[in-house]
């Protein structure tokens, strides 16, 4: 269905090939995963599909890339729009009409489909994708998982025989990626569509994979096969394939599923074993939220919430997109004001404070860390991260380098990996050194050797006083790094407990690890190796 | 009911309704006949409006009305004419040098200054309202839905345009927020510099990736040459400009000159030609909006209200203004009421919109 014929693409003014010598087929009806490391190329091998890459972006491509038996040399991605769908990366930069069902039906109209056609197909995409109530509804006031589902619906209804995605669930919650996902299966095994994915949100989606294409680091080093066989050794998996490759399973599961049925034997092999990390003693308070309240216009954000958040915590703000938990990281950092309640930070009000005394005591990380950055270079953005914070030149260099080691000075911000520009925002709100430290949704688009990073960097700023607070959806950072967790529900905070507690009994939130040896409480596999390093396999002790 | 159908009612007739009842507001200063129209428009609104966020159009242009009269009332009474009748109040007069002959700024304010400029600024509150009224019942996207073949360009690029702004608001917003988490100026000269390049940078950004959506989707993709695309297009849009610049000679001078006739009779037939020439491509239509009986009875309805403003005016010219000369109540010329009551009927023949809940995506 889909070939790639010794491909390779070079941007206009880039000095390597993004894509190298690459060459492989899809066959029909398959779901294909692709996964590699951020700036691995991706994406271009995505946007090869449909001719974006070379007819849009420019540059220059070698070799052939065939979609259902037609060239892109020949073809254009506007006359491939009957043969392949493209979701790009950000659905609401993408929406065309304003409701839903004319954004459905905009792909067919510039096919020029004929109308009693165009009805029915529309209906068949609104019963597929689950979208039927919300057929006459404004784009603009759909959660973030609908949105995805339209913008999916939008490239499917012109009946392409593919279907191309980027990302596609990397900005929603668990349960509306889960949605998202089930759909693409559906679209898969009702109507035979081919898919090809990328995603770094590997347990999400490898158990409806059915080949998976991996791009190495390397120039021209690529691995297809079926998903067995490349996460048999692939260095990025989901923490399903870590866990078996710890506990020796074979066939490898992919699924929570598979693996629940291997697990019984590693749980007892568990049982035994001490449990390491007891609760750390909680420091003193940094921060306190009273009876906070807020709303945007008409629509409620945050209904009477109270927290206490403490030096040396990591505490994990959890819950549905739209719930509340980005409200909240605004309220602590002093972006928005209370309306009803208090906020306080060492005493102090963050909303009533001057931007450069603010940055002194607390410090937000947003959803997305390049807003933060606007300078040139990495050096000039480090000296202007300086002069903010009226800090000793070079204080944020030297934060920058102890977060990721050497990062080369001339580099453009927007030119960095996701990993070191979030190490780079990361570094300017870190240099005046607040004592609170909130992150939102900061694993976006990450890959898991960035995350593993990102884990450890959270952890070592916890461990030296700072109180950290992540806002996410991710519920793999959570097992890695949080103490506690906060779950935000409609703007109500209905749990607030250890992590390891509230995520292993919560069915959208627990950990792949959790879900295969539920009912104990294990949230990570690290955590797993290290028992049974320290407890020989085949080795048991009566308590 | 008069019928059952899903859809909407046309766009078109929600703003020819709208249209003449801004016409029947611009005809009379008649502070109880203004208050009746903007009754009536919001009694429809709130029966008839969608809930989607243009549906709330209509409350922010009668807020901006609202400012419109306050505004108006102040510049009246702070540097208007000095208008004969019962003194009310007197503010400090300030000299101005003789150059500035013809403006002046306080002195005697009467009653009749005040209540003739409330009754000026209600009327243009009243035809703001009625503009918000068409937008709040249609939608822009869907009035640029039913531009002819010839202009669908022009529509997508506005329409785009439209779905734009509020991003472009937002996205200012994230970047203030942005400033602020540095710990830098987020007002004055110095933060507006600041703000420009990265939102300007963003709206970069979104219109290469739409750009990619709507290739992926297939815009663009004709048979006709481009070139002859863009002559009809061209001949359309000039023919279009000239038909306005000449409707408004008429309708401002009452008749229209000979070169005015011209200009129409030539617009008019550029117009024509464009759409009747242009070529239509491949393109099809998604459900596109149908004329029936209940968007004729629309129509009507406002044109009833002009009709019958209008000959409440015949009747008796002074019927239309609020009376100064002495201070006395505004007349009720029956006829103009009556126009103005029939114009309510929208919100019971109109279809009713699909009501759907609004939910927010609070982030």
């Amino acid at each position: 269905m889909i070939a790639f014929d010794r491909v390779s693409v070079t941007y206009p003014g880039a000095a390597a090939p993004a894509l190298e010598n690459v060459s492989l087929a899809i066959e029909e009806g398959h779901l294909a995963l692709v996964i590699g490391a951020t700036g691995a190329g991706k994406s271009t091998l995505l946007r090869c599909v449909n001719g974006l890459v070379p007819h849009f972006s420019g540059g220059r491509l070698n070799g052939t890339v065939t979609v259902d038996g037609r060239s892109t040399e020949q073809y254009r991605p506007r006359d491939l729009a009957d043969a392949v769908g493209y979701v790009g990366q950000d659905p609401d930069a993408t929406f065309v009409a304003d409701t839903v069902e004319d954004e459905l039906a905009y792909a067919m109209e510039n096919l020029g489909v004929d109308s009693a056609a165009m009805r029915r197909r529309v209906e068949d995409v609104l019963d597929t994708l689950n979208l039927h109530a919300l057929r006459q509804r404004a784009i603009a006031t759909l959660s973030g998982g609908q949105r995805q589902r339209v913008a999916i619906g939008a490239a499917f209804t012109a009946a392409p025989r593919a279907l191309v995605l980027d990302e596609p669930t990397s900005s929603l919650d668990p349960v509306s990626a889960e949605e998202v996902l089930a759909s693409l299966a559906r679209l898969v095994h009702d109507q035979g569509t081919t898919i090809l994915v990328a995603e770094h949100r590997l347990e999400r989606i490898v158990q409806f994979a059915d080949f998976v294409v991996e791009i190495g680091a390397g120039p021209g080093d690529l691995r297809t096969g079926t998903p067995a066989a490349i996460f048999a050794t692939a260095e990025l998996a989901p923490p399903v394939v870590l866990l078996a490759r710890v506990a020796g399973w074979s066939p490898l599961p992919l699924s929570v599923r598979d693996a629940r049925r291997q697990a019984p034997e590693l749980r007892q092999r568990l049982e035994a074993s001490v449990r390491l990390a007891a609760p750390a003693s909680r420091g003193d308070r940094v921060a306190t939220v009273k009876g906070l309240t807020a709303a945007y216009g008409p629509v409620p954000a945050l209904a009477d919430v109270t927290l206490d958040f403490h030096e040396g915590e990591v505490v994990a703000v959890m819950g549905r997109n739209g719930a509340g938990k980005s409200t909240l990281l605004h309220h602590l950092v002093g972006l928005r004001r209370a309306q009803r309640g208090s906020v306080e930070v060492l005493g102090r009000a963050p909303a009533a404070l001057s931007a450069p005394e603010a940055i002194r005591l607390v410090g937000l990380v947003p959803q997305d860390p390049g807003a933060l950055l606007c300078a040139e270079t990495v050096a000039a953005e480090c000296r202007d991260g300086d002069r903010d914070g009226g800090l000793a030149p070079g204080t944020t260099r030297s934060v920058l380098e102890s977060l990721v080691g050497d990062i080369c000075g001339d580099a453009h911000p927007k030119d960095l990996s996701e990993g070191q520009r979030l190490a780079l925002a990361l570094a300017v709100v870190l240099a005046p050194e607040p004592p609170l430290l909130l992150l939102d949704e900061p694993t976006r688009g990450l890959d898991y050797g960035a995350k593993e990073r990102l884990s450890r960097q959270l952890r070592q700023l916890a461990a030296r006083g700072h109180c950290v607070v992540v806002a996410t959806h991710d519920v793999e950072l959570v097992a890695e790094v949080a103490d506690r967790v906060v779950v935000l529900a409609d703007g109500e905070a209905i749990t607030d407990g250890p992590a390891r507690s509230v995520v292993c009994h919560s069915a959208g939130l627990a950990p792949q690890v959790a879900r295969i040896l539920a009912p104990a409480e294990w949230l990570t596999v690290e955590e797993v190796a290290t028992a049974l390093a320290a407890r020989p396999p085949g080795h048991r002790t009566t308590p | 009911m008069l019928r059952t159908r899903l859809q909407p009612l046309h766009p078109i007739a929600w703003w020819c309704w709208a249209g003449a009842l801004a016409v029947a507001a611009s005809r009379t200063t008649n502070p109880l006949l203004l208050g009746l129209i903007l009754a009536a428009v919001a009694w429809v609104v709130t029966t008839r409006r969608s809930d989607s966020p243009w549906g709330r159009s209509f409350g922010a242009l009668m807020r901006l009305g609202f400012v419109v009269v306050v505004i108006r009332v102040l510049v009246q009474v702070l540097f208007g004419d000095r208008v004969p009748g019962a003194t009310w109040f007197t503010l400090p007069s300030i000299p101005l040098p003789s150059w500035a002959a013809g403006v002046t700024i306080g002195g005697p304010v009467t009653v009749q200054a005040v209540i003739g400029a409330l009754c000026e600024g209600l009327q243009i509150a009243v035809i703001l309202a009625c503009f918000g009224a068409a937008n709040s019942l249609a939608s822009s996207f869907r009035l640029l839905r039913c531009v002819p073949a010839g202009l669908y360009e022009v529509a997508v690029a506005v329409s785009v345009a439209i779905s734009f702004t509020p991003q472009v608001v937002l996205s200012t917003a994230r970047v203030r927020d942005a400033r602020r988490l540095r710990g830098r100026a987020t007002s004055g000269l110095k933060g507006w510099r600041g703000l420009a390049v990265p939102v300007l940078d963003g709206a970069l950004e979104r219109s290469v990736a739409l750009a990619a959506s709507m290739d992926a989707r297939g815009f663009g993709r004709r048979s006709t040459s481009p070139g002859r695309r863009r002559a009809t297009a061209a001949a359309t849009l000039t023919g279009l400009v000239g038909l306005g610049i000449g409707l408004f000679e008429l309708l401002d001078s009452g008749s229209a000159s000979g070169i005015g006739l011209a200009v129409i009779l030539v617009g008019g037939a550029l117009v024509i030609g464009g759409l009747l020439t242009a070529p239509h491509g491949s393109r099809s239509r998604y459900r596109p909006d149908r004329w029936h009986v209940a968007e004729w009875l629309v129509v009507a309805a406002g044109l009833a209200a002009v009709a019958g403003v209008v000959a409440a005016g015949n009747n008796n010219p002074n019927a239309l203004f609020q009376p100064l000369y002495p201070l006395a109540l505004p007349a009720g010329p029956a006829i103009a009421l009556a126009g103005i009551l029939l114009a309510t009927l929208p919100s019971a023949i109109a279809p009713t919109p699909a009501r759907t809940r609004l939910q927010e995506a609070v982030t």
